[in-house]
């Protein structure tokens, strides 16, 4: 099979001296427990890991060529698969890199809502990697309890944007658009549910002895390895680092919002469950402020150029209806220019860097994804540790192939 | 807002005149352009004695095969301590690229510029395990590159 | 040839019919999917089996990490060409009868994706039973799939290998030998000839929306 990285041949060693041999497992990239199509080269002795090489690229879709094909607006479509539990942070990333290549400034009430779904999405996010953590290690049922709940937030979603996992709702110059009747309503209805469910997990999950005794201790890494390994989100908060980029790189109106920044400091696999956990419950505390400052407002910035036209004034008036035209058949230019715009993602710093050389279509757009960087320290997080904890090391850097592999 | 990142531009020329050959203020970034012998010790220096404690990003773009110098490398830092940002450029040209690398200084860099060697082949001079990354081992080219068609070249074969 | 087939071939008409009904129905009652979820239609997938649309109700029980316990492979998701051999291989491992569905638009025709590493579409490498629309589609569309697989699967007979086409299944050859020909005007002829004996007959059961007696 042609894919395979040379593996060495299991052969005479392994029956001269069958215990001084090192064994080369090949987990993946078929498997239940990797997250996606994730291939490790596991080197044993016996049980205990000496070295887990990732191999990746086996989802490589080639994005990053396809943006330069494809005009600006275009691009927010194909952000939505990048990392695929999170499209509204991949989209806003693409979207602020854009604007701030362009100089507009977005309403107030479109950035409330960004910051709304933003963090909507966090909790969908660190909703699936509770579910599917606790899958890889045992706990079966956490996992449909957490999609339930996701289930509500992907209705939510959908209800203001039309697709429940690829909704491209915000778009350069603002949203796609307002938000719904009624949507508040069931928004504050799910907010009213949700801190019952974070208490089920905490008595399924945070309470449980087996929970701990499987993941304290596991995957240590320290405070100066996670910065030299460039981790960040909450693999580097639960190392003890207090960066989080919705306070100390603000974006989006992030500063005007009142939350807490969890970290841990022992670096284990129960350090980063903590912070996902705790941050669930700010993320919580922050779509309720969004959704109490909630005022009418237009939702698209003032570039007519740039943002599509509301469909009535586009019936009437025979300028919106030539922009119309315009924006869709042959897009906006932006002038040249290169911006690097970091974003705290639910996986840790999500950073664009686009390119622009004045054309409609981008010269370059590179994301920076988290999960890329917090998988090259997984050798460091698992050398010494047994097999099976390999899955919950996988399991508590929270990957998505999509991201990685671009 | 940049005055503060117009002090680490300083602090650089104080150290040694050549380092930054360029410097571009734009968007709230400022982006230094050093020369591909000095980036390892403009990389040393920021991270031992301005805080630059984390390597973000390592990219490259491409300018075109007629453009010379064709490529780019943008090492993205960042500041754990005082949360600044800073961008360094390298500018190599197609028929000469290589570029020291930096994954002695940080060990994130080490995958990034993997991936910058797969999707352009610019070569990353003492790395420690250059080879494909993302594309398969056995990928003729460079996809990244704007010659290379979007569509690829040759038609499917498993084997 | 498979167990069943031998088996059946030697039957009369009449007891096969009744055996096709009680074996495509144990059969589509228990369709045991293979993992294969690659990428945001896995999600969805996940969706799927999850508790507001629960997929085992229709039969799909667990899904198997193991291919040599799984029915039908869900592929679910982009193939890339790195993952093009490993996702034949894993095709390759599973028993027979086993039945392909092509979740979401990458994989059916390579989606939004039209470029060198995507392979556009899955029936490239694998025969494909049901394909779905959809970026990613709905938990209720895959359900769907699912149905309609079940549909399919009744229509089958046991006397079919799934192995080869009707009219090469159907010559009778010396056990221990292997087909070979050398393309003489003499063997086509008498190719030909075996070939208009044997040929394939149109399936005698009907669907079941076609059994209806009241309509």
């Amino acid at each position: 099979m042609g894919v395979v990285v040379d593996t060495p041949a299991i052969g005479s060693e392994v029956r001269d001296q069958p215990l001084e041999s090192e064994m080369t497992l090949s987990m993946g990239p078929q498997h239940p427990s990797t997250h996606g199509v994730l291939r490790l080269d596991l080197r044993l002795d016996g049980e205990l890991v000496i070295n887990a090489i990732p191999d990746i690229g086996y989802l490589h879709t080639g994005m990053e060529k396809l943006f330069e094909y494809k005009k600006y607006q275009q691009g927010i479509v194909i952000t939505d698969r990048m990392d695929y539990l999170n499209p509204l942070g991949n989209n806003l990333a693409y979207v602020m890199a854009a604007e701030k290549l362009l100089g507009i400034e977005i309403p107030e009430r479109a950035l409330t809502i960004r910051v709304l779904f933003c963090e909507l999405q966090r909790i969908a996010s660190h909703l699936v990697w509770l579910g599917t953590h606790c899958l890889d290690i045992g706990a079966m049922s956490v996992f449909f309890y957490c999609f339930r709940q996701r289930e509500k937030i992907l209705n939510l979603i959908e209800a203001a944007s039309g697709g429940r996992m690829t909704p491209s709702y915000f778009r350069i110059g603002g949203l796609m658009m307002d938000l719904p009747a009624g949507f508040e309503r069931r928004c504050k209805q799910f907010l009213d549910d949700f801190p019952e469910a974070l208490d089920t997990f905490d008595t399924l999950v945070t309470g449980n002895t087996l929970w701990q005794a499987r993941t304290k201790g596991i995957g240590l890494i320290s405070r100066e390895d996670a910065i030299d390994w460039g981790l960040t989100g909450p693999c580097l908060r639960g190392s003890g680092v207090d960066l989080d980029l919705r306070r100390d790189n603000p974006y989006a109106g992030y500063e005007t919002y009142d939350f807490n920044v969890c970290v841990e400091t022992d670096g284990d696999v129960w350090a980063r469950y903590l912070v996902r956990m705790r941050e669930m419950a700010e993320s919580w505390k922050i779509v309720r402020q969004a959704l109490e400052r909630l005022k009418p407002g237009p939702i698209k910035a003032d570039a007519p150029k740039v943002v599509l036209p509301d469909r009535d004034d586009m019936r009437k008036h025979m300028d919106s209806l030539i922009h119309h035209f315009l924006i869709v058949a042959e897009g906006f230019d932006i002038p040249a220019g290169e911006v690097y715009l970091p974003i705290e993602a639910s996986k840790g710093e999500l950073g664009c860097y686009m390119r622009a050389n004045g054309s409609a279509k981008p010269d370059r757009v590179h994301f920076r994804g988290p999960s890329f960087v917090n998988l090259q320290a997984l050798p460091v997080m698992s050398e010494g540790e047994m097999v099976a904890d390999v899955v919950a090391i996988i399991g508590s850097l929270d990957i998505v192939l999509g991201e990685i592999d671009r | 807002m940049t005055e503060k990142l117009h002090a680490y531009v300083d602090q650089i020329r104080a150290r040694n005149e050549a380092w930054a050959t360029n410097v571009v203020d734009a968007l709230g970034e400022v982006t230094i352009e050093v020369s591909r012998d000095s980036i390892y010790e403009v990389c040393q220096f920021l991270r031992d004695e301005a805080g630059f404690d984390m390597l973000a990003d390592l990219c490259g773009a491409d300018n075109g095969p007629e453009e010379d110098p064709r490529f780019v490398i943008n090492y993205h830092l960042l500041g754990t301590g005082h949360k600044d940002r800073l961008r360094l450029q390298v500018l190599v040209a197609e028929d000469d690229a290589h570029v020291p690398t930096v994954s002695s200084l940080w060990s994130t860099a080490n995958w990034h510029e993997r991936e910058t060697w797969d999707m352009f082949g610019v070569v990353f001079d003492g790395h420690p395990d250059l080879r494909r990354i993302l594309l398969p081992s056995d990928f003729d080219g460079h996809a990244l590159r704007k010659d290379y068609p979007l569509r690829g070249y040759e038609p499917y074969s498993l084997n | 040839m498979g167990l069943e087939n031998t088996l059946f071939e030697s039957l009369p008409d009449v007891l096969t019919v009744k055996l096709d009904a009680v074996i495509n129905w144990a059969r589509k009652s228990s369709l045991w999917p293979a993992t294969f979820g690659l990428a945001c239609c896995a999600i969805e997938m996940m969706n799927t089996v999850s508790a507001r649309n629960d997929l085992s109700r229709f039969g799909a029980e667990t899904f198997r990490a193991s291919p040599r316990q799984a029915d039908v492979m869900i592929v679910s998701g982009r193939v890339s060409r790195k993952m093009a051999p490993v996702l034949r291989r894993i095709y390759d491992q599973m028993p027979e009868p086993k039945w392909v569905i092509s979740m979401g638009a990458c994989a059916t025709s390579g989606g939004v994706f039209d470029n060198y590493a995507i392979v556009q579409g899955v029936d490239k490498i694998v025969p494909v039973d049901i394909y779905v629309p959809g970026c990613p589609p709905r938990p209720e569309m895959l359900v769907h799939a699912i149905t309609m697989l079940q549909d399919k699967i009744m229509k089958e007979s046991v006397k079919d290998r799934r192995d080869t086409f009707d009219a090469e299944s159907r010559i009778s050859r010396v056990p221990g030998t292997l087909p070979v020909t050398e393309g003489t005007a003499l063997e086509r002829e008498m190719e030909a000839r075996v070939d208009n004996e044997n040929a394939p007959k149109p399936y005698s059961v009907p669907a079941r929306h076609e059994r209806r007696r009241s309509s």
